[in-house]
């Protein structure tokens, strides 16, 4: 089973809309109420006052939930930064009441009417406002390695920069969806689309005052998550728990498109100031950067994603000396959050840009600067972790020049740009390191339950969720592999937090890794006990048993057919405040290549075609780590292409508000993005010792496989110019490009 | 159940009784336990809500065309047949699309994924089909799989079996489009019918619905009466004449597009271009005009055609140019009480066209700006120019000063020089989330230049 190609558990039901998302189950409650956020024109501002009772004017309106109403803690987060019903406004579109109707309508005319007397206060909007206010929040880590002193002075050209980029938007087809009900005795069962079903039941006990016991969260799955679903849903849940609980009625909560884009975080922008030193054969010798990302209004995932940027800002590189502080800025925005890459891609950012616009500078072509650095065996991160396996970077480098016949295309496109004076084509190689876990070591747990039922069907349970990755795909082709039975044997149930506790977010690319090894290790269990049971069996009937009759007999002599299969990562070392340790089991490589043609008259572009190796390990299933490499790399190129957040800087009434709200405005890939050729290999001999059945995680890295695309863009421009190097705004929009193209025509001409 | 409120739905007869004034279709199929077809986005853009309808067909009887449900009033449903992802297939009999997107790893989340079922056996039964038209899918979204696997399930589907009851359908008539009633909502028997309802109160007319229906579901818009005049057989009628091109403003962009079938260049251009394939499905060509937007793709088209719209009012008809049209943002000349009846291109038309459209995306997106040439040039030089433009004020415009300098300038990048620094400096751009001002300017200015250039 492990190894083969097998379409999404669900591609049936999905296809023919039978599979159910949480508001689809919603709409089957009888007595549902509807809920409708009252929320803030302002993104700072005072709430004076706040009188509900016109909104019980509107027929249909049955309760309007205000602080008054939480009988725990009135707060969504786990930093107590985030009041469910705050009284101060921190953002436009900050949800400051709730109104419950007998339909949306009546909800959503309800939320109209209920009247809010608010004080608008000075805002903090954009970073360059943060940080010249010094606008931060959380921890200012640092990451030091050597003596960047030293590393400058070995250097002999030394270049400094600043660079601000875009965040992004989860945009998940399935906006943020709970609905709640209240079960016998008072138990609590939300279901809810969330990445993080136990701190979703965490956060909806503390404000309704209960026990965790008393709360029971499920995820049937999710129509996308990204990073989104792992902090943001715990506050419209615990809005739907609250709801249901004064009314006895199951709530709905379900987020329009543009009220989940105003309210819900995003992608982190940054901004970086850096200086690089490169020796005489273009090898870096330092590297001094601060980063700040731009967290919104509370702190959220902020820190922890801070850490992963700057643990990710050596990319594939070796980098003697470094020092890189980070920061984060407090500003009246939705408060950003998780998304794919976590902060890896932010600060692997900073050093390509860094790389591809120094490359001119050195006199050495991109992919050329970017090879001579690359890891080799034994040396290690600027943490302190070694980099194992760094001939795999090399190896799927040379797999990509070799497939993509990079050279002869580079040649070739060399006598295209001659000719064609408006329509410049550019080729880019970059690779991705990724390191795989939780950078904090406690969420490297997870619990899994195996139940074999005496007709010999398997059902398993885990703690991970689903959002569209195939998670339970590989869960059942893991568990059959274990057992040693057909796929059909096995069957998946929801996850749920009354199977399995104490869960950790499905996040940071870990969940097959975890869970998966806690599948193996319930099945294990169960073979175990099973081992007297088929000798004995064996020896009755001197042939080998059949699985039912195996099973059949174990349940006669008394053996337990279940198990609860647990598994910690081993290995994992992470000192936060120092920045030092091994945090990653291992790291995930991979290498793209990508042409793109520009049209000058324009800036508009076409991705030509990308070639792809990654290492996925010993691929447990290929149709779906394709699909996630593929799926991923798109992604990235949306973020750093096309996908524009704007808000309203102005000083206007409108100030703070998310210009880009719909999606008519905020614009991610569609079908006209696909590049015209796409071709995926997985990296060879690339077993990973250690993992479940020597796989590797694949969620995150392949996002960043993205950044040939920018780079490509960037050669492409520079064929427009005279040799100089070339400044690329992110997200390098049409628009981008042309200016880009612009400055190129005019620089050093 | 009386015939106002029935809608075939999956081969069975469904009620429309519970559905809501405001409903729209989509909610309304969730409602009644339908909820393959998912809400993405509320306005058109992301496809997920996409379902099948039997409409009369131009290459057969009837044909399946596929619409955002919802954009659509599920009151606009009555007397009509509507098939979703369920009644495609089941999990045990997969429909053939259904097969090829599972197999081949076309879903992820599955969240979109009913939505591109739809839209994709729409084109599978799309009478005459060879190979797939990937514009079918320019209106549904993906997140999660980069498209390659759904692109390939289309390109690996066969011709429908000729015993699939869906292809069986398109032999006869489609449903018609019956005189129904409901509350706040009217499909009148005939023109001068619905021309009686719109002189009510807070009456509006709904074509396609692809601009009301945002409005609806973004803006809690509530029309008192919605008056449908999109199935109206008078503004139904396309005729190509020695003198001119008649569109009946209820036709929708993809049926004027076929019917046309490159008849006139620059809209063909244009097509491909507007909106998405989902969108062109509902929209109409008097929908686009009648909402006035200063971005819409059609407008500088047809300004640069030198195109004519016929009102209609109770009073009798007016022919209006439609240059005089637009009076402001969203405004125009036309009487609440009158409605477009049709468009008019004279002929012979210029014969060297361009539609250039920029924007973020190259599918189903809004345009920044949109410049649409109809030139001739003789013997190397400029003899006849009409330049319209979109997304530079307040309303779509004329090029006046650049068309001025151009006839009888010499087609070159030289001799368009002035040209193109009048077009440059045409309108009065703003900066927005779509574009700066400035490249809004720039792409004004370099357009007759790349249209030399490619020339």
């Amino acid at each position: 089973m492990i190894g083969v190609s097998r379409p999404h558990e669900s591609a049936a039901l999905h296809v023919t809309g039978r599979a159910l998302y949480t508001d689809d189950v919603a709409l089957r409650l009888p007595g549902l109420l509807h809920a409708h956020p009252v929320t803030s024109p302002h993104a700072h501002a005072r709430v004076l006052g706040l009188d509900p009772r016109p909104a019980y004017d509107v027929p249909g309106v049955v309760r309007v939930l205000t602080a008054a109403d939480v009988p725990g803690v009135n707060d969504a987060g786990v930093k107590h930064d985030e009041p469910l019903f705050p009284d101060e406004a921190m953002f436009h579109g900050h949800a400051l009441a709730w109104v419950l109707g007998e339909t949306l309508e009546a909800a959503r005319l309800g939320a109209a009417a209920v009247r809010v007397d608010l004080e608008e206060l000075p805002s903090v909007i954009t970073l360059g406002e943060a940080i010249a206010a010094q606008s931060f929040q959380g921890a200012r880590p640092s990451l030091e390695r050597g003596d960047v002193a030293e590393g400058f002075a070995a250097s002999s050209r030394v270049f400094e920069g600043e660079f601000e980029f875009a965040g992004q938007e989860h945009f998940y087809l399935e906006t943020h969806a709970s609905v709640a009900q209240i079960e016998d005795d008072g138990q609590v069962f939300v279901q809810c689309s969330t990445q993080h079903p136990t701190e979703t039941q965490e956060i909806v006990a503390h404000v309704l005052g209960l026990a965790s016991h008393q709360v029971t969260v499920q995820c049937l799955r999710m129509g996308g998550g990204f990073g989104g679903k792992e902090m943001q849903p715990h506050g419209f849940a615990a809005i739907a728990a609250l709801g249901a609980t004064l009314t006895g009625r199951p709530v709905r909560v379900r987020l329009t498109r543009q009220q989940d884009m105003t309210m819900s975080g995003k992608r982190h922008g940054f901004h970086a100031t850096w200086k690089v030193g490169f020796d005489h054969d273009g090898r870096i010798q330092a590297l001094d950067a601060t980063l700040t990302s731009d967290g919104g209004w509370s702190l959220d995932l902020s820190e922890p994603v801070l850490s992963r940027a700057l643990c990710h800002v050596d990319n594939a590189y070796w980098i003697p000396h470094l020092r890189v502080d980070g920061r984060i800025a407090r500003t009246h925005k939705t408060s950003q959050t998780a998304f794919r890459g976590f902060g890896g891609p932010q600060g692997m950012l900073v050093i390509e840009d860094i790389l591809g616009r120094c490359a001119p500078e050195l006199g050495v072509a991109p992919e050329d600067l970017r090879r001579r650095n690359f890891y080799v065996e034994g040396q290690a991160t600027p943490y302190g972790q070694p980099v194992r396996h760094a001939d795999r970077l090399d190896r799927a480098w040379q797999a990509v020049l070799d497939t993509s016949d990079f050279a002869a295309r580079r040649t070739a496109i060399a006598a295209h740009n001659a000719q064609n004076p408006h329509c410049k084509r550019g080729l880019a190689i970059t690779p991705v390191k990724f390191g795989i876990s939780f950078n904090f070591t406690s969420f490297n747990q997870a619990g899994a339950l195996v139940h074999v039922y005496k007709d010999g069907s398997v059902l398993i349970n885990h703690g991970g969720t689903e959002m569209g990755q195939g998670l339970h795909t590989k869960m059942l082709q893991v568990a059959a592999t274990a057992l040693g039975l057909p796929i059909e044997m096995v069957r998946l149930a929801p996850t749920r937090t009354d199977k399995v506790p104490n869960t950790s977010a499905t996040a940071a690319s870990s969940g097959t890794d975890l869970n998966g090894a806690a599948v193996k290790d319930a099945c294990e269990q169960i073979l175990e006990r099973l081992v007297p049971v088929r000798k004995t069996l064996q020896e009755e009937t001197s042939a080998a048993p059949a699985w039912p009759d195996l099973v059949r007999r174990a349940y006669l002599d008394r053996v337990q057919l279940w198990a609860a299969g647990f598994y910690r990562t081993e290995g994992l070392s992470w000192d936060a405040s120092a920045m030092r340790g091994s945090p990653f089991k291992y790291f995930a490589y991979g290498v793209a290549a990508a042409e793109v043609e520009v049209d000058g008259f324009t800036g508009a572009y076409e991705v030509t075609r990308v070639d792809i190796v990654h290492d996925v390990g010993d691929s447990l299933s290929p149709l779906v780590d394709i699909g996630q490499i593929e799926g991923g790399f798109v992604q990235g190129v949306g973020w750093l292409t096309l996908e524009d957040l704007r808000w309203d800087t102005s000083e206007g009434p409108h100030r703070g508000r998310l210009a880009t709200q719909t999606a008519s405005t905020y614009k991610l890939p569609s079908l006209s993005e696909m590049p015209a050729d796409l071709r995926v290999t997985l990296l060879d001999h690339a077993t990973e010792d250690g993992a479940v059945y020597g796989s590797k995680a694949v969620g995150e890295p392949p996002l960043m496989l993205a950044f040939s695309v920018r780079e490509a863009l960037r050669d492409a421009v520079a064929a427009f110019g005279h040799g100089c190097p070339v400044d690329l705004a992110s997200p390098a929009t049409p628009e981008a490009v042309f200016w880009a193209i612009d400055a190129a025509r005019s620089n050093g001409g | 159940m009386s015939t106002d409120d029935v809608v075939t739905v999956n081969g069975t007869p469904r009620s429309l009784a519970a559905a809501r004034p405001e409903s729209n279709a989509l909610d309304w199929l969730r409602a009644i336990g339908l909820t393959g077809a998912k809400e993405g986005c509320a306005e058109g853009e992301c496809g997920a809500c996409s379902v099948l309808l039997a409409r009369p067909g131009i290459e057969a009887e009837t044909e399946w065309v596929a619409l955002n449900s919802c954009l659509l009033p599920a009151a606009s449903l009555a007397g009509q047949e509507v098939v979703t992802s369920e009644g495609l297939g089941t999990p045990a009999d997969l429909h053939p699309v259904q097969s090829e997107l599972a197999v081949r790893g076309g879903s992820q989340c599955g969240y979109c994924t009913p939505g591109f079922v739809c839209s994709m056996a729409a084109e599978f039964y799309r009478p005459g089909r060879e190979d797939f038209d990937h514009h079918a899918l320019s209106g549904n979204l993906c997140r999660c799989t980069g498209y390659r696997p759904i692109v390939e399930a289309a390109e690996a589907l066969g011709a429908p079996d000729q015993a699939d009851p869906l292809l069986r359908r398109t032999t006869s008539a489609a449903p018609a489009a019956s005189p129904t009633r409901a509350e706040g909502w009217i499909r009148p028997a005939h023109l001068a019918e619905a021309l009686e309802a719109l002189a009510e109160p807070g009456a509006v007319a709904v074509a396609g619905s692809t601009d009301l229906g945002v409005e609806a579901n973004l803006r809690g818009h509530r029309p008192a009466l919605r008056v449908a005049i999109d199935r109206l057989d008078e503004l139904r009628g396309l005729v190509v004449g020695e003198e001119s091109v008649q569109i009946g403003a209820a036709l929708t962009l993809s049926e004027v597009e076929r019917l046309l079938a490159g008849r006139v260049p620059l809209l063909a251009e244009v097509f491909p271009q507007f909106a998405s394939r989902l969108i062109r499905n509902g929209a109409t060509i008097g929908g686009n005009l009648g909402t006035g937007s200063p971005i819409g793709d059609l407008a500088p088209a047809l300004l640069a055609l030198d195109a004519s719209v016929v009102l209609v009012s109770a009073e009798g008809e007016r022919t209006v140019v439609l240059a005089d049209y637009f009076t402001g943002y969203r405004q125009s000349v036309r009487r609440s009480d009158e409605l477009i009846a049709l468009v008019r291109i004279p002929r012979p038309l210029a014969p060297d066209v361009a539609f250039h459209k920029i924007a973020k995306r190259r599918f189903d997106d809004i345009s920044s700006v949109a410049v649409a040439h109809a030139i001739e040039v003789r013997e190397g030089t400029v003899s006849r120019a009409a330049i319209g433009l979109g997304g530079v004020a307040a309303t779509p415009i004329r090029a006046s000063e650049a068309e001025r300098l151009l006839v009888g300038a010499s087609w070159s990048p030289e001799g368009v020089a002035a040209a193109a620094d009048a077009l440059a400096d045409a309108g009065t751009p703003i900066d927005d989330h779509r574009a700066s001002a400035a490249y809004r300017r720039a792409m004004l200015g370099q357009s007759l230049r790349r249209l030399v250039a490619s020339s």
